[in-house]
């Protein structure tokens, strides 16, 4: 039995080892972008990046403040266009479609959430982008809105899922309609793991640059109304990233950093309004 | 059914209906169910049950888990409805009239229910009770409304554990008092019947005793039917008891009776702790 027990413990320790490396890479890759992005990003970044327009090569001060609207503006949209197709679309896998319908839906939407962005963005150059005859702020919202639908049905229906079939039924048995249920009670219930996922949705958008490449396309000038090409965040810092000048790498670092943050924020609220607890019966 | 239908009862064959040798009350039925069988998918939960329910009285329905008694009282309201695959055949009456000829809502306007799981709204307290009023479209008031809420929750014995707190949520109370709140909540609607699925199974018996006296002081307006699983508490506060035994009705009698001198020997094994 000695050798034995000798052997397993050798093995026991290489594993706990090995699974324990591979979890601090993990976590300190992370860490890594996080502090050079912070490092570099925070180094580059001014008042000027909220305030101005990009400058033209070699001459300082220049920011990214039509970006930055830009951005705004382009995610706005998507969230007008994404979540209620996805909130609606998730309280009728919630609440009234039956086993089947449900499955294939579900299925559809994980297809749609697995095709890559970049394919989105050529779709809507395609349906959007082409009869309109130019890019614009307007095709960047519907790209992001498409890729934000099928994350805003799923994580719909598992709040809406979370909510005890008892507060249905004490609904209707006071006579509650199943529509007046599902909006005075059973949505109200789920509303703040609701609100949080479509946050967390808006935060894993608002990074994407393929879709935006084909749609908003960018822009060096302010771009008013919703009709003409606009510089969106991703955009820019691809665009800054591979150019030749050293100036436009700080640029790009000091964007690269203001988006991190943007969707660090976004998160951190998300996560805090959930913690706060959704739906949580006693006795 | 007619009243000439209800021979007296032998003790082996007869249908377990009130024996009208014995007039078990003078009150009028108020509910009926008659012939009713029910089926979830193909398994027949319920055989052969007809049952009066007489106004203004407390009817209790016993008997070992699964024997059919909360979907019996399920079906009153229709609440069936709410599940796939279930189907029903007989009928039921409420005042006469067939609750499936009603529209569905009202009828549970009328048959209100309080589960066995206290389930109230993750809302205030107030809204809680208001609730019912407001989606059926009250409109009387502010006013009227703050004297319905406090009227229900002064029937359900909770007023003055509650009246500071009324607009704080539900869910700061205890499992007793929340059960109190859902009685109030089904009050509110001033039903004429109330279903009560094992109100009190989660509660202490401090809690229990509250909602027993609680259910006295309804008779006057409404016509209560109780399923519980503590047989001390049917015999406490029920007028009449049906005793429940894989999906059939064995026996229906005045409550006295089916605890003191039981025509059945299933239902004298259940009461005196022989099984179940």
């Amino acid at each position: 039995m000695k050798p034995s027990s000798h052997w397993k413990n050798i093995v026991n320790f290489a594993m706990f080892g090995l699974t324990g490396l591979c979890a601090l890479v993990s976590v300190g890759t992370l860490v890594f972008i996080l502090g050079y992005l912070v490092f570099n990003g925070g180094k580059s970044l001014s008042m000027s990046f909220f305030t101005n327009l990009p400058a033209p090569v070699g001459e300082v001060g220049g920011g990214m403040a039509n970006a930055l609207l830009g951005s705004g503006k382009v995610l706005l949209l998507a969230t007008l266009i994404g979540i209620p197709i996805g909130f609606l679309g998730g309280v009728y896998l919630s609440e009234y479609s039956g086993k089947t319908i449900a499955f294939v839906i579900r299925y559809v939407t994980d297809l749609l959430n697995g095709v890559p962005s970049i394919v989105i963005g050529i779709v809507v150059y395609t349906l959007v982008v082409h009869p309109m005859g130019h890019f614009s702020t307007f095709a960047g919202g519907v790209a992001l809105g498409i890729m934000m639908i099928p994350i805003s049905v799923r994580s719909t229906e598992e709040y809406l899922l979370a909510v005890p079939p008892s507060l249905r039924e004490a609904a209707f048995a006071l006579g509650a309609p199943k529509w007046k249920a599902i909006i005075t009670v059973v949505i109200p219930a789920a509303m703040r793991g609701i609100i949080s996922g479509t946050m967390l949705d808006l935060a894993r958008v608002a990074g994407e640059t393929a879709p935006l490449l084909f749609t908003a396309l960018g822009n060096q000038f302010w771009s008013p109304g919703w009709n003409q090409p606009s510089a969106t965040l991703p955009v820019m810092i691809f665009t800054y990233a591979i150019a030749p000048y050293e100036d436009w790498h700080r640029q790009a670092w000091a964007a690269g950093f203001v988006l991190l943050m943007l969707v660090l924020l976004i998160n951190v609220t998300a996560r805090m309004a959930l913690s706060k607890g959704s739906y949580v019966p006693r006795g | 059914m007619s009243q000439e239908a209800r021979l007296p009862v032998s003790k082996i064959e007869s249908p377990p209906t009130v024996s009208e040798k014995k007039p078990l009350s003078e009150n009028p039925k108020k509910l009926c169910a008659e012939k009713l069988n029910f089926f979830y998918g193909k398994f027949q939960a319920l055989h052969d049950i007809s049952i009066d329910m007489r106004e203004n009285h407390i009817t209790a329905l016993i008997g070992p888990s699964g024997c059919g008694k909360s979907t019996f009282l399920r079906t009153l309201n229709r609440m069936h409805e709410t599940v796939r695959g279930t189907r029903l055949e007989g009928q039921i009456l409420l005042d006469g009239e067939s609750i499936f000829q009603q529209n569905v809502n009202a009828l549970r306007l009328k048959v209100g229910m309080v589960f066995q799981r206290s389930n109230p709204f993750p809302k205030s307290i107030f809204e809680n009770v208001a609730y019912g009023l407001r989606v059926n479209g009250y409109d009387g008031g502010k006013q009227r409304l703050q004297e319905e809420v406090e009227r229900s929750l002064r029937k359900a014995a909770i007023w003055d554990e509650v009246k500071d707190k009324l607009h704080e949520s539900a869910f700061g109370l205890s499992g007793g008092q929340q059960q109190r709140i859902c009685i109030a909540r089904a009050l509110a609607v001033r039903p004429e019947v109330l279903l009560l699925d094992e109100p009190c199974s989660a509660l202490d018996p401090i809690a229990t005793a509250k909602i027993e006296e609680l259910l006295f002081g309804l008779k006057p307006e409404c016509t209560i039917v109780i399923v519980t699983h503590n047989m001390q508490q049917a015999a406490r506060v029920s007028d009449f008891t049906g005793f429940f035994l894989l999906g059939k009705l064995i026996e229906f009698d005045s409550t006295n009776l089916i605890f003191q001198n039981p025509s059945k020997s299933e239902t004298e094994d259940y009461v005196t702790g022989r099984f179940g």
